[in-house]
């Protein structure tokens, strides 16, 4: 029981992870039709920057910091990248995978190849007793995050007018505009605030893997966009469905079955859903 | 003349689909842009909106506008309502009229006196609405805002005849205030409502003058519609997709 129990705290944890970096990833794609390669630097930006500030400031100073970095990085690449190439989607992908690379390197070229060891906070690794299994704290820290972002983010979908630009757009740009509505605008909200997601799971990922290193907004950009798949682009609350169920996949099948396991699972979890449900489990409807 | 178009062409995936086309819509009433399936009607509209690329020049209340961004022209008063009425069925009535309040007095008023069963169905899904339903809320929405001309396409397309009609008074209604630019293939409509109408054919404006002259005549129907009757035909198979 214990060990189910951590398993399922550690999937959720990670789940929280998937769920920061795929919310925006799917907003962006669902709202502007960009396929963004570059959102893992956008969690690189936001973890050396919390990882930088952090030595400096306390905690959730260096977080703030790493997530308006990452939020102001998604907001530039938007406005001098992207929105030239609105009409050219082949080349509009190009410049993210040579941005992400480009990121990636300029890191390296900063900071070494090598992971940096985060300065954890002292009770993120602190143990919690929950129905008799020793659970680190820095897993609950996560999942709590994730829930305040997923409330934070659909009550602002649901109840602002830019929430419901962004849920018209997804649906139909093309007569958004027709209402009178400057749509671009809420493409570079919809970057800054996949950026700003991305990187809180760049300094919450610090926490949970204990390190920073410049591939591990790659690594983790891959399971993000399965989660976007599987959740139907630009559905909140499908992507936070399909991170809960990726994440605990990964989690149980790794320790259950044989290192790896998980990740081919994850993918034929993939292949089910869009067998199933070719537009995934909530198809392209925000919120 | 509230809109000038001249010389309006329009390429899309190597067809010269617009190739010249010139009319004018005046200030006040119902102008029919009329012609067979597939003949540029819709392209004319979104063209003029700057929703595809084009050529030629657009004069909307005398400044240029061809190659303005969309949501500009909208918000210096040019209402749009698309053929396939663009209502967002993940949001509630209530949210998409919300979503098209262009100012601070939205004219709720007018709105709910043209169409009082969207008071009632605000809470609802417009996914789940009729089509008539449906086409209350398009039009609805760009009645919210003060326009200086209305560019409507086929309203009546795919409803029942009590729907039809419904639909007809309501515009004619809204031309009182606000001149409009109306595609449409039912004929008793056109008849209904406007005063001017322009036909295209093969991309050109193959006929322009007043509407009854045209609808008064078998012959020009039928040559420039392909309706063999008089009033309450449709121009071409509604099931063909309009470019």
């Amino acid at each position: 029981m214990a060990t189910v129990v951590l398993l399922t705290a550690t999937g959720l944890g990670l789940a929280a992870l998937y769920f920061l970096i795929a919310a925006g990833l799917s907003l962006v794609f669902g709202l502007a039709g960009v396929l963004n390669f570059a959102h893992g630097l956008f969690l690189s930006v936001g973890a050396y920057a919390t990882w930088w500030a952090a030595q400096r400031w306390g905690f959730a100073a260096a977080v703030v910091f790493g997530v308006a970095c990452a939020a102001a990085v998604g907001a530039l690449v938007e406005l001098a990248m992207i929105r030239p190439l609105y009409k050219r989607p082949t080349e509009q992908v190009l410049v993210t995978v040579g941005l992400s690379l480009a990121g990636v390197a300029l890191l390296e070229a900063v900071w070494g190849a090598d992971s940096r060891p985060f300065p954890r906070p002292q009770w993120t690794r602190q143990v919690v007793t929950v129905l008799g299994a020793r659970v680190p704290a820095d897993r609950l820290l996560l999942f709590g995050a994730a829930v305040v972002v997923l409330a934070g983010l659909t009550a602002f979908l649901r109840f602002t007018r830019h929430g419901l630009v962004i849920r018209a757009g997804v649906e139909d740009r093309a007569m958004v505009s027709a209402l009178g509505i400057d749509v671009r605008r809420s493409f570079t909200l919809v970057f800054a605030i996949g950026g700003g997601l991305a990187g809180l799971a760049g300094a919450l990922g610090g926490v949970y893997f204990g390190s920073v290193s410049p591939e591990q907004g790659a690594s983790l950009l891959i399971f993000a966009f399965i989660v976007v798949v599987i959740g139907g682009m630009g559905s909140v609350a499908g992507t936070a469905l399909a991170a809960v169920a990726v994440g605990l996949v990964q989690q149980f099948v790794n320790y259950y079955g044989t290192g790896g396991a998980g990740d081919v699972c994850v993918v034929a979890l993939l292949a089910i859903v869009l067998l199933a449900r070719p537009h995934g489990i909530s198809g392209r409807v925000a919120a | 003349m509230i809109l000038e178009v001249r010389d309006l062409s329009v390429r899309l995936g190597g067809s010269h689909i617009l190739q010249g086309v010139s009319f004018d819509v005046p200030p006040t009433g119902v102008t029919a842009l009329l012609g067979r399936n597939g003949v540029g009607k819709t392209t004319t509209l979104r063209a003029i909106l700057g929703e595809v690329p084009a050529g030629g020049s657009v004069a909307f209340d005398g400044a240029q506008i061809l190659g303005r961004p969309t949501y500009r022209l909208v918000r210096s008063g040019l209402g749009y309502v698309p053929e396939d009425r663009g209502v967002f069925g993940g949001l509630t009535v209530a949210e998409n009229l919300r979503l098209a309040e262009r100012g601070p007095n939205p004219d709720y008023e007018t709105v709910h006196a043209l169409f009082p069963e969207l008071r009632q169905r605000a809470a609802q899904r417009a996914g789940t609405l009729s089509g008539g339903q449906q086409q209350m809320v398009a039009l609805a929405r760009v009645l919210l805002n003060p326009n200086r001309l209305l560019l409507v396409d086929e309203p009546t397309k795919g409803l029942a005849p009590a729907v039809v009609s419904a639909v007809t008074a309501a515009l004619a209604r809204v031309a009182q205030r606000v001149p409009i630019l109306l595609v449409e293939q039912n004929l008793a409509v056109v008849r209904r409502l406007a005063g001017a109408a322009v036909v295209l054919s093969a991309g050109r404006v193959a006929w322009s003058g007043p509407a009854a002259d045209l609808l008064g005549s078998a012959d020009q129907t039928r040559s420039l519609l392909g309706v063999g009757t008089m009033g309450s035909g449709t121009t071409g198979s509604p099931t063909t997709r309009s470019t």
